[in-house]
């Protein structure tokens, strides 16, 4: 029997739930993953990601070694390097001077406006607090931004209009206090397993009634008491025709809404036209069931509403949250324990590293970059210059590649995302990705993305660093390093304080930012003091349990439910809706709407889980078609299919099933043999600047087993 | 849990909650009753008899982790008869399960004075490792039938229901129904069975692995996706065409 020579306690690296792991090592192996079944945020469950998805960081295509491109790329004619021997290994001291050389012969060249970076949510908060500080106070740039704005960055905007905050109101775990939850555009049993636990047992244990509104036949709808099956792009509609029912049936709560909301006569009016006969022949939702949800919903003790990325990922992503945090304000569903408005974050660490600044319209802690005083504020705190940081609002994910063209981008930073997989449209974000004058990518493989670079610098995973992630429950957790990182990789925030340095000394700084940290702590510490959410929190406080955001003091206990006595905005808003169809609606070319997303077994771009033996259990890219779309269209369960969009034509194989709807298909998004980002559009949310990945039209015809990419036999799989 | 009652452990005089069980009210008074199959956060089923206590009043031993206390219960938890029954309960174990993977199992064998070759004759059982996934491997001659793996799989956690018992008696085993390849039936590997398991017959593969002498790099080369790709672009290279 094995015996470890050490546990170490860490925070999983996958989703936004942030189960608590027990990593089991021997020889600096990782054998084991286990959970304390006394955990508050997973109670010893874990799902398969989790307790074996480790593996990538053993994995033999692992880069731990430097590495610049052997072939110089032009602007324009930059191509993608896969195979090792296309790039040369190189010391540090190499690959840090000359990614500094080039970096600043742009910025002294072309300004500001040239630099972009992509930080990353799979990052620590030190990684991603250090990383827009390095843009902003050594480029004087805000372009700064993650993969937020590809997830639920409709949410935060409206969240910010309407409460004045950001993030999930509740704790998860406090399911189990709803009687009444709406869970909408959200599959938690695939993307939030252990959430989905709680779901289940709220639903199973302690009576709680579930209202499922979602496109696909998702699990979770085995246990719902209402299942409201809308097509894509509908959710505005549905839930204003609940706001419009909850109205006529004076269901509301008129003493939250006189005492805590705003602008309630001009949303009441503009319900008026969302009838639910209105609602029903947009959706193809039977009226009733929206009346009865309605009913259920506002009829609730503790009514609470879960959503994903089903509601944010639109062209009105915006409106179709504002459509949710209406219904809440309305019946008076926010602010207390088992109630309130939930957003599930998908990242690990998307919460810490949205609070971490790596926004283009931010300073950590939601410091808006356009006002004076913030900028005073964090020039003070970098040693900067009065007047030295850029007071304009950087360019988001989309609009930096979309910049990339002489006079626009021209050097870009990559830590740890994969656009080339995770953008939409993907054969213009690889014209854009060409056009680069200088990429860096700082990850552990050479993914799609990082192909393009010029020059690759290997990072520690998560396993061989320490720092902090923040979940979806606003909970900052500990990161521990639990084995040395392996070759010549770096933990990120070291990578990027040794770079900062060659930078501002080429740059004749007369006061350096600080860049001579002798452990994440002291990053996190140095956030604290102008970040007021996170100046009570210390490493030492959240050895054993993590500290719920805010924690203004080094007393405060954390906060488990947000909004108890106000909303940060002082009186919450309703908003007034419209009805704005998806940006394509299925015609007679392109009969089907194609929604992307994930599957259990894989993580977005698939940079981890394809190097991991999960890709055993799901090797391939599959389409979900319902049976009767499949049995007009002569497509039989396994065989391939051409998918096409107006950008661009996959070839994978479907799968027959009922859980999609009829006129909607399903494919993941981790397959680079099959990316389903080639088809989606890129057309964005005005406010939110989101693209609309869960709505792009899309027709499906027969293809031969030779035109399939994947290069691998199926497995046959019996799970929902 | 309601009002407090009281009852009597081992002489001692004990509150406990009505509604608690006689393994709770003795946790709480600090009075050690031994446990195998039950577990802190599952569903308490009395499979594994170790627990057993002597309650007055009553005829047959009675299961500590799933009898509830009633006021004025007077309980014995180390008389003669409980001793032999524990005594012989871990015999009967040992004569048809491989427990060397059960370092707590082993420990009570020493309190109990428990001899593990008492039945000679009888027949252990050595099913075949079963090595279906990427995942995690079944030892099912290390298996107690303790019951936790199936109650985590349904409503102690995960809700999947891809386990059960199979067969009768002797015979019996965990399985899946109609012994399906785990992938192939409703598993989606979250391996919370794993993480209950108490005699290491579920095992995370890469440990199991290890644990037969390969060495990490060997380990990582075993995966069926990169072994396929290999071979594909070997055949690739050797015949272009």
């Amino acid at each position: 029997m094995l015996k470890a020579d050490k546990v170490v306690p860490t925070t999983c690296p996958y989703c936004g739930v942030g189960c608590n792991l027990e990593l089991h090592v021997r020889d600096d192996f990782i054998f084991k993953v286990t959970s304390p079944f006394n955990s508050v945020v997973n109670h010893g469950n874990l799902c398969v990601k989790g307790r074996f998805g480790y593996d990538f960081i053993y994995n033999k295509d692992r880069i731990t070694v430097p590495l610049i491109r052997k072939q110089p790329q032009k602007p324009g004619q930059r191509t993608q390097a896969f195979d090792r021997s296309e790039w040369r290994e190189v010391s540090w001291e190499e690959a840090l001077e000359y990614t500094a050389d080039r970096l600043v012969e742009i910025y002294q060249r072309d300004g500001s406006k040239a630099m972009a970076v992509y930080c990353c949510a799979k990052a620590t908060n030190e990684d991603n607090y250090l990383l827009q500080k390095f843009f902003r106070a050594v480029f004087r740039t805000n372009n700064v931004d993650h993969c937020t704005r590809l997830c639920h960055a409709a949410s935060v905007v409206a969240l910010q209009m309407a409460i004045g905050s950001a993030a999930m109101s509740n704790t998860a775990a406090e399911v189990k206090d709803c009687d009444v939850f709406i869970l909408t555009g959200s599959n938690p049993t695939e993307n939030h397993p252990i959430i989905a636990l709680q779901m289940k047992a709220a639903v199973e244990k302690h009576g709680a009634k579930l209202i499922v509104v979602d496109p696909r036949r998702i699990e979770m709808v085995n246990y719902a008491s209402l299942y409201l099956p809308i097509r894509p792009g509908s959710d505005v509609p549905v839930f204003s025709a609940m706001a419009h029912v909850i109205l006529k049936e004076n269901l509301y709560n008129l003493r939250f809404i006189e005492e805590r909301t705003e602008n309630f006569e001009a949303f009441a009016s503009s319900m008026e036209k969302f009838t639910p006969e209105f609602a029903e022949q947009i959706s193809g939702v039977d009226r009733q069931l929206i009346i009865q949800a309605a009913r259920m919903y506002a009829t609730a003790r503790n009514g609470a509403i879960f959503w994903a990325l089903g509601i944010p990922e639109s062209t009105h992503g915006t409106a179709n949250a504002l459509s949710l945090i209406n219904l809440a304000l309305l019946t008076g569903h926010v602010g207390r324990k088992g109630t309130g408005l939930n957003p599930l974050r998908g990242q690990n660490n998307v919460q810490g590293a949205s609070d971490s600044g790596a926004m283009p319209w931010h300073y950590p802690g939601y410091q808006a970059v356009d006002i004076e005083e913030n900028a005073r504020r964090w020039e003070e705190a970098w040693h900067i210059e009065p007047g030295g940081l850029n007071r304009q609002r950087g360019l988001t994910t989309t609009e930096i590649l979309a910049a990339v063209h002489p006079g626009g981008v021209r050097a870009l930073y990559i830590m740890g995302e994969n656009p080339m997989m995770s953008e939409p449209n993907l054969n213009h974000t690889r014209k854009k990705m060409q056009e680069l004058e200088f990429l860096v990518a700082q990850d552990l493989f050479i993914n799609e993305s990082g192909a393009f670079a010029d020059v690759f610098l290997p990072a520690a995973s998560w396993a061989e660093k320490d720092g902090t992630f923040t979940n979806t429950d606003r909970r900052v957790q500990r990161v521990r390093q639990v084995i040395y990182p392996r070759g010549q990789s770096r933990p990120d925030w070291q990578i990027i304080c040794d770079l900062a340095k060659r930078v501002e000394s080429r740059l004749n700084r007369p006061n350096s930012a600080y860049w001579d940290y002798n452990h994440p702590s002291e990053v996190l510490e140095e956030m604290g003091r102008c970040v007021p959410d996170y100046a009570g929190i210390r490493y030492e406080r959240i050895e054993e349990m993590g500290l719920q955001t805010p924690v203004p003091t080094l007393d405060h206990p954390g906060t488990p439910y947000l909004y108890s006595e106000r909303f940060p905005r002082g009186r919450a808003k309703f908003h007034a809706l419209e009805y704005v169809p998806n940006a394509e609606m299925p015609d007679e070319d392109y009969p089907l709407v194609l929604s992307t997303g994930r599957v259990l077994e894989h993580w977005h771009g698939g940079t981890l889980t394809r190097h991991s033996w999960m890709d055993d259990l799901f090797p391939e890219a599959l389409m979900d078609i319902h049976p009767a779309d499949a049995a007009r269209l002569g497509i039989k369960d396994g065989s391939p299919v051409r998918v096409t969009s107006r950008r661009g034509a996959i070839v994978l194989r479907a799968k027959v099933t009922t859980k999609t709807n009829i006129g909607v298909v399903f494919i993941p998004f981790h397959f680079r043999e099959a990316a389903a980002n080639l088809l989606t559009t890129d057309a964005v949310d005005p406010q939110a600047k989101i693209p609309e990945y869960k709505a792009a039209v899309v027709r499906v015809t027969p293809a031969s087993e030779e035109e399939l990419a994947a290069d691998i036999d199926s497995q046959p799989r019996g799970r929902y | 849990m309601g009002e407090p009652i009281s009852i009597t452990i081992d002489q001692q005089t004990v509150q406990a909650a009505a509604g608690s069980t006689i393994l709770e009210a003795a946790r709480q008074a600090g009075i050690h009753i031994p446990t195998i199959c039950y577990h802190d956060y599952c569903t308490a089923n009395g499979l594994c008899r170790i627990c057993v206590v002597d309650v007055e009043g009553s005829r047959t031993l009675q299961p500590a982790c799933v009898v509830q206390v009633q006021d004025g219960m007077v309980i014995h938890t180390r008389t003669e008869r409980v001793i032999r029954s524990r005594r012989t309960i871990l015999e009967m174990l040992a004569s048809s399960v491989n427990l060397s993977e059960a370092p707590e199992i082993q420990d009570l064998f020493n309190q109990y004075h428990s001899d593990a070759s008492r039945f000679p004759d009888a027949e252990p059982r050595h099913p075949a490792v079963i090595d279906d996934n990427p995942m995690y491997i079944r030892d099912y001659a290390k298996c107690i039938l303790c019951w936790r793996c199936v109650q985590v799989c349904a409503e102690d956690a995960q809700f999947t229901f891809a386990i059960n018992f199979s067969g009768r008696g002797y015979e019996t085993q965990i399985s899946t129904f109609y012994e399906i390849p785990m992938p192939e039936s409703t598993c989606v590997f979250c391996g919370q069975c794993v993480g209950v398991c108490p005699t290491g017959a579920l095992k995370p593969k890469r440990q199991w692995l290890l644990e037969m002498g390969y060495t990490p790099d060997e380990i990582m080369s075993l995966t069926r996706s990169q072994r396929q790709r290999r071979k594909r672009r070997e055949e690739i290279s050797q015949n272009p065409a």
